[in-house]
């Protein structure tokens, strides 16, 4: 069941190999060539737009971190690996990339348990469902940015929203007492709990696609087998939600990998580096250094490259060397 | 004796586990019901604090109750004197810009693809799907230095490239679906009706995919909308700020005026969600479908 489904999913699409339709008769060079320009009016701005704003500054990016760079900021020829070592000398960069590893694996993993139970609840049919899915859109369309913003006025030490609740209900005593986004691991775990906020509903949304893409008769025939709710889930809905699953954690990894306006606007990173992770760190880095956050920015993107091949191994692309 | 009922309750209560939904709806529907609208309202009360906050008068900004007792909508008039209106009209010139070079460059692309095979067919698909995975946030340093030699800093077109290129795959992928959907005979039939091929993709193709096309154009808008460390590193202090720089300037700026930042927010914010409504169902298949076909 499972693996039928699978190859069934991730099939490629035809032609999408780039061989060329079987003539019928032998064309000339000259129609060879016509044909095989054919496609460029087409394509060619597309093509351009990619490789003027994608592509251009991953050279750049690279050149950069290669370059030496004097106090004004003006180029001062190359500076070998000097770039580098400046950066893996850093006394933050270890903090800094336990700090990231923490981010992404907490964050991926508690979004991705949350939506697995939104989106089973969601996936029920219930009077008004429309409206209460539309409710959980919010976070997804609202720019990161106003959301963090929010988050950190509902945290404010002295009336914050969130503080006003707790002390309501008696888990605070007094105001004033608590003031979590100037401390270390208060504030990154709040930082957590807003990446968590923002990336549910995308998550929710795409799982779902995935559970009303189980045909009913599986149910139907498992409920005729006798196995409970839980065994269902566990063997049937899971493994049938797999390419859903693994769509949704490698573009939420890309996501929060490079999420920069939840730290930067709740504690800007600091204090110091203490709440940084890589992205937090080459963005403040470029303010002094221009070469050295160009090397942390293709040590990001090295570990980017490596998230990108795993999505590439893992869907259509590359279904024929598995 | 034990023996013999153990079995017999189990199966009684294991049938009755069964069909007690069935007999008993009201109860389920009440927690289904329930807990979904409960889950929606955490997710919505962000964005219920900031249209609250708006409101207040000033004097009841610091207040601990959680609604305030003399709402106003002053907040909304005044914020226009900071100057609010030009960074309201640079950010509709990105977005606007960007979503028309994005449809401008996605519908050939998508409508090709979805037409023809062709040798490279599977290259350009590919890097449209490589440049989905990237984001502007790994490569700012880089994004910073090309457009620093172009002397493109402060430029609004600077703003709309970067946003048209980073949010085009998505673009050509939902167009791409839908331009495969529709069948190659009616395009024949209105090239046998004396169309040519590009009066048939204005005349039947496009309002055909206009579904697709709105999905891709709304999209686009909202995250150029919101885009934040491209218009953040490529422009100063003096030079074009989006509504989202302005917002976020405004917490070191004026820290205690919370309630002109968030009616500012409001203004960023309500209508974007509304929009964002409009699509919900077509994005989360756009934004995989990429991967998973």
């Amino acid at each position: 069941m499972t693996q039928s489904t699978q190859a069934g999913l991730l099939e490629p699409a035809p032609g999408s190999d780039g061989t060329p339709r079987p003539t019928a008769r032998p064309v000339g060079g000259g129609r060879r060539v016509l044909r095989a320009l054919a496609p460029l009016p087409w394509l060619t701005p597309a093509t351009a737009l990619i490789l003027f704003v994608v592509i251009w500054p991953v050279v750049s990016m690279f050149l950069t971190s290669r370059q030496h760079f004097d106090s004004m900021g003006f180029d001062q020829g190359s500076a070998g690996w000097n770039n580098f070592t400046k950066l893996f000398d850093e006394p933050d960069l270890p903090g800094v990339l336990v700090r990231t590893v923490i981010w992404v694996v907490a964050v991926v993993g508690l979004t991705i348990l949350i939506s697995l139970g939104v989106a089973q609840l969601f996936n029920k049919q219930f009077p008004g469902r429309k409206v209460a899915r539309w409710m959980l859109i919010a976070p997804w369309a609202a720019s990161v940015v106003m959301t963090s913003i929010v988050f950190k006025w509902m945290l404010n030490p002295s009336n914050g929203t969130i503080l006003v609740l707790m002390h309501d209900v008696g888990l605070m005593k007094n105001f004033n007492s608590v003031n979590w986004l100037s401390q270390q691991t208060p504030a990154f775990i709040w930082e957590i709990v807003v990446a968590i906020f923002v990336s549910v509903p995308f998550t929710t949304y795409a799982l779902l696609a995935g559970l009303q893409a189980i045909p009913d008769d599986v149910y139907e025939a498992c409920r005729l087998d006798g196995a409970g709710a839980a065994r269902t889930y566990w063997s049937i809905t899971l493994p049938l939600l797999r390419p859903a699953l693994l769509v949704a954690a490698l573009i939420n990894i890309m996501n929060v990998f490079n999420s920069f306006p939840i730290i930067y606007e709740m504690t800007g990173g600091g204090p110091g580096n203490q709440t940084s992770t890589t992205t937090l760190f080459m963005y403040n880095t470029q303010q002094t250094s221009i070469g050295e956050a160009a090397a942390m920015s293709v040590v990001n993107f090295g570990f980017i490259i490596v998230v990108v091949l795993l999505f590439l191994r893992a869907s259509r692309w590359n279904s024929a060397e598995d | 004796m034990t023996t013999l009922t153990a079995p017999a309750t189990r199966a009684a209560s294991a049938s009755g586990r069964q069909q007690a939904p069935r007999r008993l709806p009201r109860p389920r529907t009440v927690a289904l019901v329930g807990g979904a609208y409960l889950i929606g309202l955490i997710f919505l009360l962000p964005y219920l604090e900031m249209v609250i906050t708006a409101l207040r008068p000033g004097s009841e900004l610091h207040d601990r109750d959680l609604f305030p007792s003399h709402p106003t909508l002053s907040s909304f008039t005044d914020i226009w004197s900071t100057g609010l209106g030009t960074n309201l009209g640079t950010s509709l010139e990105i977005a606007f810009g960007s979503t028309a070079l994005v449809l401008l460059v996605a519908i050939p692309a998508a409508y090709y693809t979805a037409r023809r095979n062709f040798r490279g067919k599977g290259l350009f698909l590919l890097l449209v799907l490589i440049t989905q995975m990237f984001q502007p946030t790994a490569m700012i340093v880089g994004i910073y230095q090309q457009f620093l030699q172009f002397n493109l800093i402060d430029s609004i077109w600077s703003l709309i490239l970067v946003n048209a290129g980073f949010n085009m795959a998505f673009a050509v992928w939902i167009l791409n679906a839908y331009f495969s959907a529709i069948p190659k005979e009616i395009e024949e039939a209105a090239i046998v009706d004396g169309c040519s091929r590009i009066g048939a993709m204005f005349r039947v193709i496009l309002p055909l995919a206009a579904p697709g096309i709105v999905t891709a154009l709304i999209f686009t808008f909202i995250a150029a909308w919101n885009e934040f460390i491209v218009a953040l590193t490529l422009t100063t202090q003096s030079g074009p700020r989006t509504l989202t720089v302005k917002i976020s300037n405004f917490v070191g700026e004026y820290a205690t005026d919370w309630q002109h930042l968030f009616a500012a927010s409001v203004i960023a914010t309500i209508p974007v969600i509304i929009l964002f409504a409009l699509i919900e169902g077509k994005v989360a298949s756009g934004l995989t479908a990429g991967s998973v076909k």
